[in-house]
């Protein structure tokens, strides 16, 4: 299915119109009539993004959504489809094509120690786009660059001189976001940018994130498989598995009322940190099936307590449910439970049994109901 | 002797729930000699756990909460690279109490993988890659229950299967690269299990896996708990973990217990401003409360242990810290009482302002 999202709020054209996007990786060689084996890390994902907005993408590590980021940002070749940045398709650009547009087109990058090269200086590691670009008209202007970004991520401009090896995680990545800002980017890909940092630490850098984002009106494609993390920050959520987009909607509706039953038991495993909780527990059986050998129709049905033998017959389409809400799951007679929005309230205070909605009946450790 | 082919792990309960102490840590301290001299990576940590409890460490990089786990089990480098003072009391199968600490080494490899367990973060680093997963706890079986291999690959069957794998036999075929990380948690936790230890200590064992494993793995263990009536440590940066598994929580920062307690008190009226920051800062599920103001943060990082600050560790980062008072004295850890309380203490904090922190509330 090559229709575009429905989701996209503005009518003008969005920054970022995916179509159809597939990457496949091919397993063995063929050689001597060995089977090639493709792995569709990601197939048929179509979204949009518009400028100044924030689109979360979450799933479990496999789902493919790295995978889209990288190939979003072409760090790597897709297979096929289209990637519209700014009303252009860059899917098939080359090198030299993609130079100009590098400048729009940042990404920041989960581990702080592994994407700072250790031989650099601070300097030297935020300035290189600049170098790169040759954007700098002189040594001096390239220097108060350098310093205005160090500033807006939270650093001293006496930290150019230091080496990656000197400072914290939480500060590294700092460093990160500096390099990414630098060029003033229209699109971020943030791939996991707080997951490696230290709990008291993820804060600052989401707060970071989200208040440069304000300041330039930039769009993120953040990707994260923290739940929390994705609703305080993003404006929309697209949920992957085994390579598609199985559900994407605005952020409170897809936390209050989740149409697929793999989101419902992504929200069902978050563990909540107030003691107080009894939620139901929905245990999802079994593991990511390998992407090698998928389940035939609806991936997530093997692992699914709502599965028809329809399931088995074709993929779902990720069809409209209004209100801009996608989901690739047949089924409309189902109840999902939404987020666990009662965690922070005492068990006393929620509504009785049989009055709140399904979150709190679930919160109060009491069998939610489907309605047949 | 004779494999115990009871119903696997259905070991009673060393004594009841109250019954003592399986494991006493006192003050215990770890100091490491490094290039810049010695550094002091655990100070003065006491805690204890009783048969079928839950105790949950919890603390950031550089708290001292692995270096803790490892010093119980003597995994930490030998002297002089690391130094350890204090004791580990830990009460064995045949009733008898001794300090770890002071085992020779063999005695400690017979407590080690046999009566005090351990799962890992990373369970592909701590697998052997070369060769199959049955050996592997066939392995452990072998050492410590001295049956043959036929023996062993029995029990390794049975405790592949009762960590809910399909298929258990064609499974001990496997390398450990055939299985996901959340199968592959499941075969360490087999393992640790062969010999139904008594203790077993969890280091973020489900810091690399997804969500939906991670509840797998946390019901599994609870389950096993249940069953064999063993003390778990269980290490984690995560609230949210610790909430669905604690029994009990202490909190390190920069080496030192921060706070100790019952899970309830500590999780929803946490005493120490580290505690109380660290809840406040961990984004909550609640979509009615998103996006409408930042999340709030604790200011700085955590110290450098060759830099600590002088007082409390954390006043730098403390919304409560008071000059003259924090920066100038150690705080102890102390029985706090809010209320009425009934019993012996069982709510420490180490801090001066715990009474301002108990009067704002979490």
């Amino acid at each position: 299915m090559h229709a575009p999202p429905a989701a996209a709020p503005a009518a003008a054209a969005p920054l970022l119109d995916v179509r159809g996007l597939r990457k496949w990786y091919e397993l063995g060689s063929g050689f001597l009539g060995r089977r090639v084996q493709t792995v569709r890390a990601v197939e048929d994902v179509s979204f949009s993004l518009a400028a100044g907005e924030v689109l979360g993408l979450v799933g479990e590590s496999g789902s493919g959504k790295s995978t889209l980021g990288r190939t979003v940002m072409r760090l790597t070749e897709p297979t096929g489809g289209e990637i519209l940045f700014e009303g252009r398709d860059i899917a098939r650009l080359g090198r030299r094509g993609l130079r100009p547009l590098r400048p729009r087109l940042q990404m920041i990058f989960q581990d702080p120690f592994a994407s700072l090269n250790p031989r650099m200086t601070v300097g030297q590691i935020v300035a290189a786009p600049l170098v790169v670009q040759r954007r700098a008209a002189s040594r001096e202007a390239c220097r108060e660059t350098v310093a205005a970004a160090l500033m807006t991520v939270g650093l001293s401009p006496d930290h150019a001189d230091r080496y990656p090896h000197e400072f914290s995680g939480g500060q590294r990545q700092r460093i990160g976001i500096a390099r990414a800002f630098v060029m003033e980017p229209r699109l971020l890909v943030a791939d996991e940018p707080v997951s490696a940092l230290d709990v008291s630490v993820q804060a600052q850098i989401v707060n970071l994130l989200m208040d440069i984002r304000r300041r330039l009106g930039l769009a993120i494609l953040f990707i994260s498989h923290d739940l929390a993390v994705v609703g305080h920050v993003c404006d929309r959520v697209a949920v992957m598995y085994l390579g598609r987009i199985v559900e994407i909607a605005d952020t409170e509706t897809l936390f209050r009322a989740p149409r697929h039953p793999y989101t419902e038991a992504l929200f069902a495993a978050v563990p909540v940190a107030d003691p107080r909780v009894r939620r139901r527990r929905v245990l999802l059986k079994g593991d990511l099936p390998s992407p090698l050998a998928p389940p035939s129709g609806c991936a997530f049905r093997s692992r699914c307590g709502y599965a028809l033998p329809a399931c088995a017959e074709a993929v779902p389409p990720l069809r409209p449910v209004g209100g801009g809400h996608l989901t690739a799951c047949i089924r409309d007679d189902l109840a999902l439970a939404g987020a666990p929005a009662a965690a922070r309230r005492r068990p006393a205070e929620t509504a009785g049994p049989g009055a709140g909605p399904a979150d709190e009946r679930r919160s109060l450790g009491l069998p939610v109901a489907a309605p047949q | 002797m004779e494999i115990d082919d009871r119903p696997a792990l259905a070991r009673p309960a060393l004594s009841g729930r109250n019954g003592g102490h399986v494991l006493d840590v006192r003050g215990l301290a770890v100091t490491f000699a490094g290039d810049r001299g010695l550094v002091a990576a655990v100070h003065e940590v006491s805690f204890a756990v009783a048969p079928g409890e839950t105790l949950a460490l919890v603390g950031e990089s550089g708290s001292g909460k692995s270096v803790t786990s490892l010093a119980i089990l003597r995994l930490t480098p030998p002297p002089p690279r690391a130094r350890l003072a204090g004791s580990v009391m830990f009460r064995g199968r045949d009733g008898r109490v001794r300090d770890l600490l002071a085992l020779d080494d063999e005695a400690m490899r017979q407590v080690r993988g046999n009566e005090i367990s351990m799962i890992f973060q990373e369970p592909m680093t701590s697998l052997n890659p070369v060769h199959r997963v049955g050996d592997q706890i066939a392995e452990a079986v072998m050492y410590h229950r001295r049956v043959d291999r036929r023996a062993a690959l029995k029990r390794a069957e049975e405790l592949v299967e009762r960590v809910g794998i399909p298929e258990p036999r064609r499974r001990l075929a496997s390398y450990p690269h055939h299985l996901s990380g959340g199968m592959r948690q499941r075969i360490m936790i087999a393992m640790a299990l062969a010999c139904d230890p008594a203790v077993l200590i969890a280091d973020e064992p489900t810091t690399a896996l997804d969500v939906t494993v991670q509840a797998q793995i946390l019901e599994l263990l609870r389950e096993l708990q249940r069953d064999s009536g063993m003390a778990i440590v269980f290490i984690t940066h995560n609230l949210g973990v610790v909430a669905e598994i604690a029994d009990r929580v202490m909190v390190m920062y920069a080496g030192r217990i921060v706070e100790r307690g019952a899970a309830v008190p500590v999780l929803t009226r946490p005493l120490m401003p580290y505690t109380r920051g660290l809840l406040r800062s961990v984004p909550g599920m609640d979509w009615r409360r998103f996006g409408r103001e930042p999340l709030e943060a604790i200011p700085g990082s955590v110290p450098d242990p060759t830099r600590l600050p002088p007082g409390c560790s954390f006043h730098p980062r403390c919304g409560f810290a008071e000059p003259g008072l924090c920066d100038a004295a150690l705080p102890l850890l102390e029985a706090a009482t809010v209320g009425a309380a009934e019993g012996p203490p069982d709510h420490f904090v180490r801090c001066h302002r715990w009474r301002s922190v108990a009067a704002a509330g979490a």
